[in-house]
Parts: structure tokens; sequence; C-alpha cells
């Protein structure tokens, strides 16, 4: 297998967008495209994510038709599906195609129209990544899902509610504080200074979750050029080389054994580290999914970043902050910057890539700029994991 | 010759994969029973229920009625309802005695909904019928717990 080189990166403002899905993906795309300096010609093969296009928009086989509307000729395009995973999964099937050698320069990103739907109907349409037979009539929401998992959280580790939800606000402080310095995000300069108690006291979403412990929903876009590492630096200085992919999938929530211990997503985390051969001491930031407070401090251990049980306090000590032991979601994450679904993974690898490159924003810049970057996107209640790692060199 | 004759296909067709559909799961709950399935391989216990045995991956089942009692094991208080649904309402996560975990719905105010409550024992008192929507396939039951101890 050929090693694969991200070469170009596009993002949409996130927020509510007056634009179409087509137009805003069409902008990513171009936006990667000129910066990878390749033209519509030379792009082989499209992979998009888009989750819910059919509810948004009613356009279903969404990516014929950018691959029409960028006039890249009659190439193979496909919709990727993976619920809020949907883009990663798209990058890890366009890394799979060029490593393989069957394209050299292919498009993959993602795009999501979510603010269309308000927020009920979106409610109900995320709630059918959950296993609808059993799930569905109880009225299960992703809030529900999470907040099940941090009563659980409290359980296992034995930690008041109430000092887990004063752990967990700092997930939401720390990421807003990135989302407000960064101009893409949708709360850009908005919330940058937030309170324990803000979060705490915010409207309850559900039990223990409140609306500042959860991502927005959100329109927005964005894109990536991979080519075969070979020929990236023809096309730039500055190549980053996917390092290790993983993917792993998930079962209906009754049959996890423990909701606060996802295996889904610690293998995928695993597979990931196993072909970059790395460890969670070589990564330098990550980008992860932060949908809830709660989701980001059960991401951290299920990737080997902390011990179970101790995501909570490390987030409280500056842990994942920058200048910790791991700088976590300095884009501002899904809850500072948004959360287009299906762009989600395509916008945090763009992120990594930025941070590589040196170019993210003041106060969100990591300084040196990271030799190793990681990405976590959950899809569903652990239903699809995606993790991909980044490198500013190639495997030796 | 090649080809197989039309009995042969038909017959071939008529081979039953599902031990227990989820219809037939719905239908007992209605009925107050919690369905399942014991593997005659592992001797475990899968509910809902799967084609094959949630525990080993067994095709070898056959249909028991459960309890109904168990323990609470998470729940939370839904605020902010999907379309369709009229919050507040408290889905759970119960382990049943026999082994396997059921997603519900617990019988309780949303004042009464206190961490304390984790851990206790539950018992199935009855369902919640979903009317559906133009998504969901018509309507459905889910079970609904109370708390017995």
């Amino acid at each position: 297998m050929r090693d694969v080189a991200i070469i170009g990166v596009g993002h949409t403002k996130f927020g509510r967008a007056t634009k179409s899905s087509l137009e805003l993906f069409s902008e990513a795309a171009l936006q990667a495209m000129d910066d990878a300096g390749v033209t519509g010609k030379e792009i082989e093969a499209l992979f998009q994510g888009a989750a819910l296009p059919g509810f948004e928009e009613g356009q279903v086989m969404p990516a014929a038709f950018s691959a029409a509307e960028l006039n890249l000729g009659p190439i193979p395009a496909t919709r990727y599906e993976g619920a809020c995973a949907s883009a990663s999964v798209a990058i890890r099937d366009a890394v799979m195609w060029v490593a393989s050698g069957t394209y050299d320069i292919v498009l993959a990103g993602g795009v999501e129209k979510a603010l269309l739907m308000g927020t009920a109907f979106a409610t109900r349409t995320f709630a059918m990544s959950c296993h609808s037979p059993t799930e569905g009539p109880v009225g299960l929401t992703f809030p529900g899902v999470f907040a099940m998992a941090a009563r659980r959280y409290a359980v296992e580790y034995d930690i008041p509610l109430d000092v887990l939800r004063e752990k967990m606000a700092y997930v939401s402080i720390k990421n807003h504080r990135h989302g407000a310095l960064n101009p893409l995000a949708q709360f850009y300069k908005k919330m940058g200074d937030l309170k324990v108690e803000d979060v705490v006291n915010a409207r309850m979403v559900a039990d223990p979750l409140t609306l500042l412990d959860c991502c927005p929903f959100s329109d927005g876009a964005a894109a990536l050029v991979l080519c075969d590492a070979e020929v990236a630096r023809k096309y730039t200085d500055d190549p980053v080389y996917v390092l290790g992919t993983g993917q792993a999938s998930g079962s209906a929530l009754s049959k996890m054994e423990d909701i606060t211990k996802p295996v889904s997503r610690i293998e995928s985390a695993r597979s990931a580290f196993k072909q970059a051969r790395l460890e969670p001491k070589d990564i330098d930031l990550l980008e992860i999914h932060d949908c809830f407070t709660i989701a980001e401090l059960i991401a951290l251990e299920c990737m080997g970043f902390f011990d179970w049980g101790e995501a909570a306090t490390a987030t409280e000590e500056g842990e994942t902050e920058i200048g910790g032991r791991i700088p976590t979601n300095m884009s501002g994450g899904l809850i500072g910057k948004g959360h287009p679904i299906g762009a989600t993974g395509a916008s945090q690898v763009y992120w990594i890539v930025k941070q590589m490159r040196g170019e993210a924003a003041k106060g969100n810049q990591i300084d040196p700029v990271p030799e190793y970057g990681m990405t976590d996107t959950l899809g569903g209640d652990f239903g699809t994991l995606c993790h991909l790692i980044l490198g500013r060199v190639r495997r030796g | 010759m090649v080809g197989r004759t039309q009995e042969e296909i038909e017959k071939e067709l008529s081979k039953e994969y599902i031990p227990l559909s989820y219809a037939e799961y719905e239908e007992g709950l209605s009925n107050g029973k919690l369905l399942g399935l014991r593997c005659q391989s592992c001797g475990k216990i899968t509910s809902h229920p799967m084609p094959v045995c949630q525990w080993c991956g067994s095709r070898d089942m056959e249909r028991v009625e459960l309890s109904g009692e168990g323990e609470l094991l998470t729940f939370t208080v839904i605020r902010v309802a999907p379309e369709g649904f009229d919050a507040p309402y408290v889905p759970c996560l119960v382990k049943t005695l026999e082994g396997p975990t059921v997603i519900a719905r617990l019988d309780l105010t949303p004042e009464e909904a206190s961490q304390e409550l984790i851990g206790k024992r539950v018992k199935m008192s009855g369902t919640y019928k979903y009317e559906g929507d133009k998504y969901s396939a018509g309507a459905h039951v889910c079970p609904v717990f109370r708390i017995i101890e």
C-alpha cells in the first residue's frame, strides 16, 4: 500500500448558511483545490460525507451532483453516511483508494445543513442514528444518550454528580474559549469567557447536561485534496501525511457492556495507532468529537490519553489546554466551532493540517507546530467510530 | 440441464432465520411480557431479540420469558424532545436479572429522578406506546419500569 498525503484543505464558515449544500461543498472543495494547486481535471474520484441531506434539502445522492457542480467530469462520486462520522469514513476510504494505487489524486470531505430542520425535527432526524427498533419508541435523543453516560461515569468512578458536572464544565469553557478565537467557528467572538456557573446553570437539555454541555446544530462544509505521497511535494512544501486510520462499529446502546467505555471507540483508536506505529505519548494535538462535554472525557480515555476515570480531573487541571499534556480541540471542537455533522471529520483534519502549517488562529495555534496530530469522530450512539493519525513526516 | 426448480427455490425461501422478531417482542411487551432467547450453546439470554446470540453468536436459541426484574443502570430526563414526543420523560437502561440490558422508560416524575436511584431494583410495569410518524414504520412500544425498593 502507498503512503497518502493531504495537499490541500478548504473549510466554510460554520454556523447558519444561506447557501445550499451543493454550494457549501463547492466552496470548501474549490478552496482545497486552490490550496493544492490542482485543477478539476486532475481529480479522479470524490468521497463525500453527508448525513441527512434527504431531510434537509430533499437531496439524496448529493455526491454525484457535487462532482457535476465542480465540473469534475463523470468520475466516481460517492456519498458516505456514518451519521456524525460521515466525513471521517469518507476520508478513510479516500485514503484506502489512493493507497491501493487505484487513484492518484482525489477529493474528500463533507457537508451538512442541519439548521434548516429546526430543533424539534433536527432532534428527530439525528436520533435516527440511534437503534430505531428499541431506542426509537423510547424517544431517546443524543443529549439523552450522553446524559445517561455521564450518570454512569459518576457511578463508576464514585464522583458526586454535582462535582462531575463542574468538571465537565471545563470542557465547554475550554472549547468555547478556542471557538471564540476561531473566525470560522459558529461561536466566533462569543462565549469566550464562560464560568463553571454559566455552564451548570444553563437550560437543562437532558439531565445532567445543559445547553452549554452540548454542541450546536450547524451548517457548513470542509474538503481535502489527497494524493500519493510520492508526488505530494510537487504540489506543496507542507504536505501532511496520513499515517494511520481506524474505523469500528458499535451496537444498540443496550448491547454495550459499558457505555462509558465504548468498545468501538477503543478498537478504532487502537487500529489507527497500530497502523501508524505510534502511541498516545507521541501525539501533540487532538481534534476529538466533543458532541457533549462528557463525550470529550470518554474519548480521551478510550483513546488512551488518560486512565479510566481520570480525564475529568485532568481537564479541570488544564492538561488538555495549550501547554498541557495533550492540547485538545484548539479549533473550538464541536462545542465552540459548530457541528455540521456530515462535515465534522473533514473540519477536524483541516484544523490539524492548519496547525501543522502554523496557520491556526492566534491563541489557538500551538508552538512549536505539532509533528503528530489525531482526530476522533463519533457517529450515532457509538455506532460508527473513526480515527485518523496525521504527521508532518512520512512513516519511517 | 442447469437451473433449479421453482419448488427448490421456494423451499429455500421458507427457511426462518429470525427466531423472535421485533414485532413479536413488542407484542410480548404489550401483553406485559419481556421476551428473550436462551442460547442452547452458551446458556445466556439475548433480549431484545437478535437473529444470533448476543454473547456467542450461536443461532441455536429458544424463546423464553424473562422475569421483568432488574437493576437500574442509568437514566436521564429528556427536556428537549424530538418531534413527535412530549418532554419531559425518563429513558433508562435496566440490567435484567437474567443478564441482558434493555432500554426502557422509567415510571417516575422528573422531580423524583435523582442520581441515588441508580442501582435500585426495578420491575417492568407496562409499556409506553409511541404512535409513530411517517419515518417510524408505524406505532411501536417500549417497556416501562418502576422502582420496587
